[in-house]
């Protein structure tokens, strides 16, 4: 699936909820299930500080596709992080790089990637991308 | 102690109440962070812009003369506010954290010298930690910290082995941001002053709460916000005594704190307005009176007696919610609520309270030295102003099983 395939599947499991209870317990959920990142990932230089929850992101190169594993430790950052890592995760550098995320808007979550500070998912999504031009300018270079 | 205040009246006077929020009518209990503004704050700012906004003091024109008017008549309202014995003793910041720059930038670069010590406390907000360090790191100086108890209080008996005839200078909050403590500081400057150190407080949580008299006190510097105290936001004021404020340089240079600039040398302008270079925030400080207006009208003891009813009524409602621990039990406080909950992220709570349409406030609270002595990376605080309820209690305590609930 192409990354905005993978959104739109998003898109429209989001539309089966009426009221913000069953969304966020949906978002819990999948906080819940999303498997834990390994402690030795968990370093500084993976950490991205949010004012209040604290946000990991760990990214390699698996063939010629970035893969990227992710945690937190608010529950519910953890379950919009692990959306962000479904949306991004397995697909080239350049794919990556170029993605236009609109799913959050689309799902009425966006100011969670608004509030810069306070949970850092917008410093994560900056930095998948980041990984996502760095990656494509080795495979250039090599 | 009761009060005789009409609450829902009260309401009325603050119309961001009526906001619905996430489909639901908005409980805001984040008023140590900033209070809400009664209407003739708000009709003050849009008064003072239509109808004599101005530059101050030089202007020879109507408009210049009535700002310049109204802006020093600010000065005099809280001069009575603190009780300070001088109006030039009142000098214009942006705000407490302003203040305790200008403090320390001014007279702690001009008086302190290596090897002296400032006492701060554990309970800070990094505003009034940041300066003192930068402070300490720039002449040489060494911060000492005044430890805490489980509940939150200053250990007094610390604070005394930590003075010294080293000590220069204590700085420390009267009221926790993050507790709701309030501190002995009357004591605090007295036992400051014995070995000769110079006192600022830092008042930016107290001064809504609390009756503040700085003659009585016997502060040196006393340090507050007044969007805190239902003013404007971006203004605050740094009392000082006269003849401390009168020793201490310039902080900033700059319009009105001169009186004749050459190249080759500058004079400076005498008090308040050597510390209050550029043009200030004339229309937050035109509008601030109207605030104190409105809290003295209704009277700080009464305020505050409401306020302890919905503190006491809060605390013991939230005993009822599983995993539940307050942080912050000290026996004098102020209406601030700072719990945990076990196994539960306070950024999580904060979220599905918000959903609810309930505005509480989580994270460290710009105190991580704090959150480090509890153990813990944050919590959720509920903070009561005036115009908030019982009614609104409950809508949060509902809101908190559902969060339990949902989380658990």
């Amino acid at each position: 699936m192409t990354i905005n395939e993978i959104q739109d599947e998003l898109i429209s499991d989001f539309e089966l909820f009426d009221d913000w209870e069953s969304k966020y317990e949906f978002i819990i959920d999948l906080g819940k299930q999303f498997p834990p990142l390994e402690e030795q990932y968990k370093t500084e230089d993976n950490i991205i500080k949010g004012c209040q929850s604290r946000v990991w992101l760990n990214a390699y190169m698996d063939g010629d596709l970035l893969k990227f594993e992710a945690d937190s430790d608010a529950i519910i950052v953890r379950g919009l992080v692990s959306m962000l890592v479904k949306v991004l995760s397995g697909h080239t550098p350049e794919q990556i790089a170029k993605s236009d995320l609109y799913f959050m808007e689309r799902i009425g979550l966006h100011q969670h990637l608004a509030q810069t500070r306070s949970n850092g998912l917008a410093a994560m999504l900056k930095q998948m991308k980041a990984y996502g031009f760095a990656f494509q300018a080795k495979s250039v270079n090599a | 102690m009761s009060h005789n205040l009409n609450i829902a009246s009260i309401r009325s006077d603050f119309p961001i109440l009526n906001e619905v929020v996430n489909g639901k009518q908005l409980v805001y209990f984040d008023n140590a962070a900033t209070t809400q503004k009664p209407r003739l704050v708000l009709d003050a700012l849009s008064g003072y812009y239509e109808h004599y906004n101005a530059n101050i003091h030089r202007g020879i024109h109507h408009l210049a003369e009535k700002a310049t008017s109204a802006f020093e008549q600010s000065r005099k309202r809280l001069q009575a506010f603190l009780n300070a014995e001088h109006s030039e003793e009142i000098i214009f910041t942006y705000g407490t954290t302003d203040g305790i720059n200008l403090v320390a930038s001014a007279y702690g670069r001009k008086f302190l010298k290596e090897g002296d010590e400032v006492i701060i406390s554990t309970m800070e907000h990094h505003s009034n930690i940041v300066p003192w360090q930068m402070l300490c790191e720039e002449k040489g100086c060494i911060l000492k910290v005044i430890p805490i108890n489980d509940e939150g209080e200053l250990l007094m008996d610390e604070y005394e082995k930590l003075l010294t005839e080293k000590t220069k200078f204590v700085s420390v909050v009267h009221v926790s941001n993050a507790l709701g403590t309030i501190n002995p500081i009357k004591e605090i400057i007295q036992k400051a002053h014995a070995v000769g150190a110079k006192v600022l407080i830092d008042g930016a949580q107290a001064s809504s709460h609390i009756e503040i008299d700085v003659q009585d006190l016997d502060c040196d510097f006393y340090s507050l916000s007044l969007h805190k105290i239902y003013g404007p936001t971006g203004m605050g004021i740094l009392y000082g005594k006269r003849d401390l404020l009168n020793a201490m340089p310039p902080y900033r240079g700059g319009g009105e704190m001169i009186k004749e600039v050459t190249f080759a040398k500058t004079t400076y302008n005498e008090l308040p307005y050597k510390f209050e270079a550029g043009t200030p925030n004339i229309a937050d400080v035109v509008a601030a009176k109207y605030a104190l207006d409105y809290v003295d009208a209704l009277g700080k003891p009464q305020i505050a007696a409401h306020e302890n009813e919905l503190l006491k009524y809060a605390t013991n409602a939230v005993s009822e919610i599983e995993g539940l621990r307050i942080i912050g039990q000290a026996k004098e406080k102020v209406s601030v609520l700072s719990f945990v909950i076990d196994g539960i992220h306070h950024q999580d709570i904060g979220v599905l309270l918000d959903q609810q349409g309930i505005a509480v406030r989580t994270g460290h609270h710009c105190t991580q030295p704090l959150m480090n002595r509890f153990n813990i990376t944050g919590t959720s605080r509920a903070s009561f102003a005036v115009y908030n309820t019982i009614e609104e209690i409950d809508r949060l305590i509902q809101g908190l099983h559902k969060v339990r609930k949902m989380l658990g």
